[in-house]
């Protein structure tokens, strides 16, 4: 059992497997740090289960990878979990808005509606892709985000139209996240030979839907959108936030201290 | 000898077994009344199951796998395989009508047809599986599994879950 730190033969299919399955990973243990801590027993099991999603997903994805990444020295393949357990931040391919820390309850909800909000439509629009693989991934992901996105859409109404104090949290937290936003809707020369071929879409086709559905919650929920238009990026090529080598070292510690263990 | 017969033989065995898997958090449901029971095949004596999970991330999944695999053992079938399918995706449309009684009769009320797309907030009607009222108020978007969501029944007053369409 390897335990330092695999390498990766990033070919544009593995890269854009990895850039999603990284998001769903990152995003979905973020949310399992609420475990036990949400502020009632409701949330705390809606969070987890949407975490629980994502990590199902990032599951998919990450095999998807394994399956298309050409074989190692030796014959040795990467899996689930070594592209999870054995890759440091520098080779973490997600977006910079899925690492940031978790802060209070709505900036969690913000978080992960700002997120749902492009994935979803993301995911529906995947369904089309010419590669049967990556259609079934998207087919089954997008029901899950859909359900999140009405969760998330439901909270961000009823705290931003909420009291003085819930509606300047939640008006902080979009502050916060929203220069973080930008990076979703970004594209590079791999993803447009995937384009291409027609396997995967052009994310930024999703940004003017997406400006609709959080300009349409955001509205009744009485808060205002940012006006910066200066974004955040480097998740995508592996520059990340301080945040992730945190999130890694305690996601990592068990598999990296004890090689080989088993459940 | 294997011939067609013996392996149309095979997989009535195969299905007789796989009548006892059950799902182990609503255990009165087979994984065919469940749906997620998708294929299986027989070619040449060699047993293909198929199966799809519910959710990305259904913790059961590894369990329903290990289920299935020991019942198909104890009735003394050895060669065989359990693969997983995303593709066509899980819908509680799979669910099959024994299967949506059998919820019922639990006390988990059975997803509502076609209830799982249309608008961001769609309203739904649920019955309360007590009393059978439909005066009745959601609690929380997830329950005690990802498959489940709480409700509660404004007329007999009494929670209960429901099974969450997609």
């Amino acid at each position: 059992m390897v335990t330092n730190t695999i390498s990766v033969s990033e070919t544009p299919q593995v890269l854009y497997a990895l850039r999603r399955a990284d998001d769903a990973l990152i995003l979905g243990h973020r949310l399992s740090e609420c475990c036990g801590h949400a502020p009632t027993l409701e949330e705390d099991m809606a969070l987890a289960n949407i975490g629980l999603d994502l990590i199902g997903q990032a599951r998919a994805l990450y095999a998807l990878a394994a399956l298309r990444e050409p074989s190692l020295e030796g014959g040795r393949a990467n899996t689930e979990d070594t592209y999870a357990y054995l890759r440091d931040v520098g080779q973490y391919r997600n977006l910079l808005l899925c690492e940031l820390p978790n802060g209070d309850f709505g900036r969690i909800i913000m978080r992960q509606f700002l997120y749902s909000a492009f994935i979803d439509p993301y995911w529906r629009a995947m369904m089309k892709s010419s590669d049967a693989q990556l259609a079934a991934i998207a087919e089954k992901a997008e029901k899950e985000t859909a359900y999140h996105l009405r969760y998330t859409s439901e909270w961000v109404i009823r705290l931003g139209d909420g009291t003085p104090k819930s509606h300047d949290r939640m008006q902080a937290a979009l502050e916060f996240l929203w220069s973080y936003t930008g990076e979703m809707f970004d594209t590079d020369e791999a993803e447009a030979m995937l384009q291409a071929e027609g396997m995967i879409i052009d994310a930024s086709v999703i940004h003017d839907g997406w400006r609709t559905t959080v300009q349409t919650i955001l509205d009744r929920a009485t808060l205002t959108l940012p006006q910066s238009a200066w974004m955040q990026k480097g998740g995508r090529s592996g520059r990340h936030s301080e945040h992730l080598g945190f999130l890694l070292a305690e996601m990592q510690q068990l598999p990296r201290s004890e090689p080989g263990a088993v459940w | 000898m294997v011939t067609p017969q013996t392996d149309a033989l095979l997989r009535t065995r195969v299905l007789h077994a796989l009548d006892d898997v059950t799902d182990p958090e609503i255990p009165v449901l087979t994984i065919a009344d469940l749906g997620i029971l998708r294929d299986v095949r027989v070619h040449n004596g060699v047993v293909d199951v198929t199966i799809t999970p519910t959710y990305s991330g259904c913790p059961a999944m590894n369990m329903i796998t290990l289920d299935i695999e020991t019942a198909l053992a104890r009735a003394g079938i050895e060669n065989f395989h359990v693969n997983t399918t995303l593709s066509p995706a899980w819908t509680t449309a799979w669910l099959s009508e024994a299967g949506r009684q059998k919820l019922l009769a639990y006390g988990i009320a059975p997803p509502q047809e076609g209830s799982g797309r249309g608008s961001l907030f769609g309203t739904v009607e649920v019955a309360c599986p007590q009393c059978g009222s439909t005066d009745t108020s959601r609690l929380a978007e997830f329950g005690s599994t990802s498959c489940k969501a709480l409700w509660r029944c404004n007329t007999c007053r009494e929670p209960f879950d429901y099974f969450r369409c997609h």
